[in-house]
């Protein structure tokens, strides 16, 4: 091995293994502290001056406890239950609004497809935070939808919607959009026009060649997609932090809060530990999705 | 051509209007006289006014602007050398952890990134500021830098590197004058979005910000905590202005240059 290929590769593996690799150790490993008071927040500190006996002692002090008190305690488990529905109910919601989308630009005259596609990438390159909170504007009592609804006389009163569930789920839809339509997009640009009039001249309905082929070919984005919404979804902060009331319960919001507000760092890298073993799951699936498709395009 | 159903007129009329219509709104009001943020008191640019006093904002954009800048060019740098490792050096020891950990950053939870930096930075005893700010966001994002350069490099023919260096090119120069000028473009772009994840960040730049290093989306969202208030549309409005010019100035370049390459690679078969 020559040195220019030692360098090349030991510069970028030595910044994520102190950057990345061992911050994640070091979470996990005030995961099995206790929390005290004092700076920093945790006991106990490796006293490196005792030598062995005291990295012995340091050692038996670490447990479980936490995790314990996360099994115990019903907020964490509330947090965890109502993360995994919020994300899946959102995830559904976006892939109504995004297939239909991704349908139409598929089937948009071929010159049109690039400035539409542009259009749908345009808002995810503008600030998160910003479309947030241009949301806030829309949603409150005295926001444009309910001045809307009550101008066009469908509703009398304002509906509420700030603070709710329900804007947490019109937050998710309307930032991760994008993250949906562009993998659906991309098999069903793919999507030979052909088959479906086979399908059709085999005796199918319009409907059922449809669902039979376009739905059926355009699955491996489909399941791309909500992944993509899923997997960013169940960790949000800003969302239920700006839209959701004070009854949300998400788990980036608990350990933020856990870290900011009650300053505990072992419970809230105990709830970070957590939330990544549930996150895994679908990382997983995720990836054998992405393998199944790649081989399948060679 | 199949017609084009009222169904999927309908589809791309609710999907744009979805998206674009809070964004349209917002910019709007920030031109609004009055306090109120949904009745229109007629046209005003004064928030721009108020805002280009405020020297809290000021500040901010500018602590903003340089971590941005700074740890984007980082992650550039890091990031094509990972890319290159991920899809030119073969196999070494430590290959599976590598890409483990170039992938993971990019479905870690904010939440989870941003308090294992603040842990390890206090861990070995790093004043929080800007410059924990930048190792934070250069981490995190050279994973995206090298995603979108490595699939630029997996779809190039290798065979124009060995034939540089069968002519007698050192690395170095085959890399300079054959491989960069192909992948320039992807790194344009890597650069783009590393530059805008930064620009964006609350919840990494949050836990690894110090008191003195306010950056902008953390200003925005303690005063949008209490509320919707013109001056911040007028920041937004700023914000969404200067990202969609730069947006559509990379894509039309970028364009252009493929299809410039399309034409020399053309002009090579004949």
């Amino acid at each position: 091995m020559n040195l220019g290929r030692r360098l090349l590769i030991s510069v970028p593996y030595g910044w994520l293994v102190v950057l990345f690799l061992i911050p994640f150790l070091i979470v996990f490993k005030i995961s099995l502290s206790d929390y005290a008071i004092s700076i920093p927040p945790y006991t106990p500190t490796l006293d490196t001056s005792e030598g062995w006996s005291g990295f012995a002692a340091y050692w038996s002090k670490l447990d479980f406890e936490n995790f314990v008190f996360l099994a115990e305690d019903s907020l964490y488990i509330k947090a965890y239950l109502s993360s995994f529905k919020i994300a899946t109910i959102a995830t559904f919601l976006t892939l109504l609004v995004g297939f239909p989308f991704a349908y139409a630009i598929a089937n948009a005259p071929e010159e049109w497809r690039p400035s539409l596609l542009l259009l749908v990438i345009l808002p995810f390159w503008t600030s998160f935070l910003i479309r947030v909170y241009a949301l806030i504007g829309i949603l409150s009592n005295e926001g444009f939808l309910n001045q809307f609804l009550m101008w066009t006389g469908v509703i009398s009163e304002p509906l509420v919607i700030m603070n709710t569930n329900a804007a947490v789920y019109i937050g998710i839809v309307y930032t991760y959009l994008p993250f949906m339509v562009l993998p659906i997009y991309s098999t069903l640009e793919k999507l030979d026009g052909s088959l479906l009039e086979a399908a059709q001249d085999l005796g199918c309905t319009r409907i059922s060649a449809f669902w039979s082929v376009t739905v059926h070919l355009a699955k491996p984005g489909v399941i791309a997609g909500c992944f993509l919404v899923f997997i960013p979804a169940l960790g949000e902060f800003v969302i239920p932090s700006l839209l959701g009331g004070s009854r949300t319960l998400m788990i980036g919001k608990v350990l933020w809060e856990e870290f900011f507000s009650n300053r505990d760092w072992p419970v809230a890298s105990a709830v970070a530990i957590i939330l990544l073993l549930v996150l895994i799951i679908p990382i997983v699936l995720f990836q054998r999705n992405e393998q199944k498709q790649r081989e399948q395009n060679k | 051509m199949r017609k084009y159903s009222w169904f999927n007129t309908v589809s791309l009329t609710f999907g744009f209007a979805f998206l674009y219509i809070p964004m349209i709104i917002l910019v709007i009001f920030s031109f609004n006289e009055s306090k109120l943020v949904t009745v229109w008191g007629g046209f005003s640019t004064k928030w721009y006014g108020e805002l280009m006093q405020n020297d809290a904002f000021l500040d901010a954009a500018w602590v903003t602007i340089k971590v941005a800048v700074i740890s984007s060019t980082i992650a550039t740098v890091l990031g094509t050398m990972a890319a290159f490792v991920l899809v030119r050096a073969g196999r070494f020891r430590g290959r599976t952890l590598f890409s483990g950990m170039i992938y993971a950053p990019l479905v870690m939870p904010e939440v989870i990134t941003g308090l294992s930096l603040l842990l390890l930075f206090i861990a070995i005893g790093l004043d929080r500021g800007a410059t924990t700010i930048v190792l934070a966001h250069a981490t995190f994002s050279m994973c995206y830098v090298s995603v979108v350069v490595s699939s630029r490099m997996a779809s190039f023919d290798e065979s124009l590197e060995e034939a540089a260096l069968d002519l007698g090119c050192t690395a170095w120069d085959a890399f300079k004058s054959v491989t960069l000028p192909i992948i320039a473009p992807a790194v344009a772009s890597g650069w783009l979005l590393a530059f805008t994840l930064s620009l964006d960040d609350l919840v990494i730049a949050s836990f690894t910000a110090g008191p003195s290093s306010t950056t902008l989306p953390i200003k925005i969202y303690s005063s949008v905590r209490l509320g919707v208030s013109p001056e911040i549309n007028a920041l937004s409005t700023l914000i969404i202005g200067l990202v969609t010019i730069g947006v559509l100035i990379a894509s039309v370049t970028s364009k252009r240059s493929i299809q410039k390459q399309k034409r020399d690679e053309l002009l090579a078969d004949h």
